[in-house]
């Protein structure tokens, strides 16, 4: 399964999951109503230097991010005619900063501890009566469905193309669903058969 | 002290599980063309899709799956997008949007069990999976962008008739799904 976690150990991926996340929760939540642009053009700096410290790779992710430039010129051009460049200025430099550290924390830390994380968070829940292990459990079903699901998508979009279809695509989106919904009950029963899913009825 | 809406069979869980992968899939589906210059990614009818087919809680919880997913990494959003930097983007409203719009079109659809299924399917399509979306989503993107609500609603505006359009075809999907899997719908009348 292709994630963004980065294979190349860093010294940001000794660092635990559970940390690193609070420690991106207290920035933002300190950093956020800051609307001073030398401290933002400060923190998106050390943030790059972060960057510098982990290494050719990460740098290297830090493409994937090219599109969203667009997206912050576009930004930048609205916030100057709606109220002034300083505050387009701010915003695009605020946005980028958190956007990267998170990035930074994503492709540190393993899907698994992140999960982890938010199953943690999520335990107050199970007092309202939300069993969450289910939840964990729905969460790793559906990994495994993913690639299942595309090869499904896969042959009917071929078979869409063979037979000249055109380009009206979401025509195979109705029976993705039904082959899903069969599926789906097959599965149920596998698992049923032997013996259910783990603390359930 | 676990209230019955919340008792999972296997079938739910497979279920969520395989519509937050349907979700992930349906961002892989090329850009429609619908009219010269409004393409429209698949992905967000997955939101209408999830909350009329297998109903308001399961949807919920396929949805947050997939969104859990999306932000501890896998970049299941359409365009290979995903992680926890998608919180700081002008997206991170409508992301966390989702499951709430998904649950709002789900309830909105059984609440109108008394309408025709094509009538139904787009009216949720369109209060849930569009007015409810926007209404966390804009939100979202004022915050996050500093623009005031009023300019970030109107920033919006240019994707609603693709959003529409969106309604219709979920729409039609469902009419198709209910005729190749009538059971899927034997609650209804």
């Amino acid at each position: 399964m292709i994630s963004m976690y980065l294979e190349q150990r860093t010294w940001l991926h000794s660092i635990k999951a559970s940390h690193k996340l609070a420690a991106l929760a207290v920035i933002t939540l300190v950093m956020m109503p800051l609307a001073n642009l030398p401290v933002w053009a400060l923190a998106l700096l050390s943030t790059l230097a972060l960057y510098a410290t982990l290494g050719r790779h990460a740098w290297q992710q830090l493409k994937s991010y090219r599109p969203m430039l667009w997206m912050f010129g576009l930004l930048f051009m609205l916030q100057w005619w709606l109220a002034s460049w300083q505050l387009g200025l701010l915003v695009i430099l605020r946005m980028s900063t958190l956007i990267l550290l998170a990035n930074a924390v994503t492709i540190t830390s393993t899907l698994d501890d992140i999960t982890d994380v938010f199953l943690w968070l999520m335990k107050p829940l199970q007092k309202l009566g939300i069993a969450t292990e289910n939840i964990a459990f729905a969460m790793s079903l559906s990994i495994r469905f993913i690639p299942i699901l595309i090869a499904i998508l896969d042959a009917l979009l071929d078979a869409w193309r063979l037979r000249g279809g055109g380009k009206h695509f979401w025509r195979v989106i109705a029976p993705l669903v039904i082959q899903s919904l069969i599926f789906s009950q097959h599965v149920a029963d596998a698992i049923n058969a032997r013996g259910g899913i783990p603390d359930n009825k | 002290m676990s209230s019955k809406v919340f008792q999972f069979k296997t079938l739910d869980i497979v279920q969520i599980a395989l519509f937050a992968a349907i979700m992930a899939a349906m961002g892989l589906i090329p850009k429609i063309d619908i009219t010269a210059n409004l393409p429209i990614t698949a992905q967000s009818m997955g939101v209408m899709l999830a909350g009329i087919i297998i109903g308001k809680r399961n949807g919920f919880f396929a949805i947050m799956v997939f969104t859990l997913l999306v932000l501890a990494g896998l970049p299941l959003l359409a365009g290979g997008r995903g992680g926890l930097g998608m919180l700081g983007t002008g997206t991170a409203g409508f992301i966390i949007g989702y499951p709430i719009a998904t649950f709002a079109c789900g309830w909105i659809f059984e609440t109108l069990n008394k309408l025709a299924l094509p009538v139904a399917t787009f009216l949720a399509s369109v209060l849930g999976g569009i007015l409810c979306l926007y209404a966390i989503g804009v939100p979202g993107l004022a915050l996050n962008t500093s623009l005031s609500l009023a300019d970030a609603t109107v920033t919006m505006l240019p994707f609603i008739p693709g959003d529409l359009i969106k309604a219709v075809l979920t729409t039609l999907i469902v009419i198709s799904i209910a005729r190749g899997l009538p059971e899927q719908f034997a609650h209804r009348r």
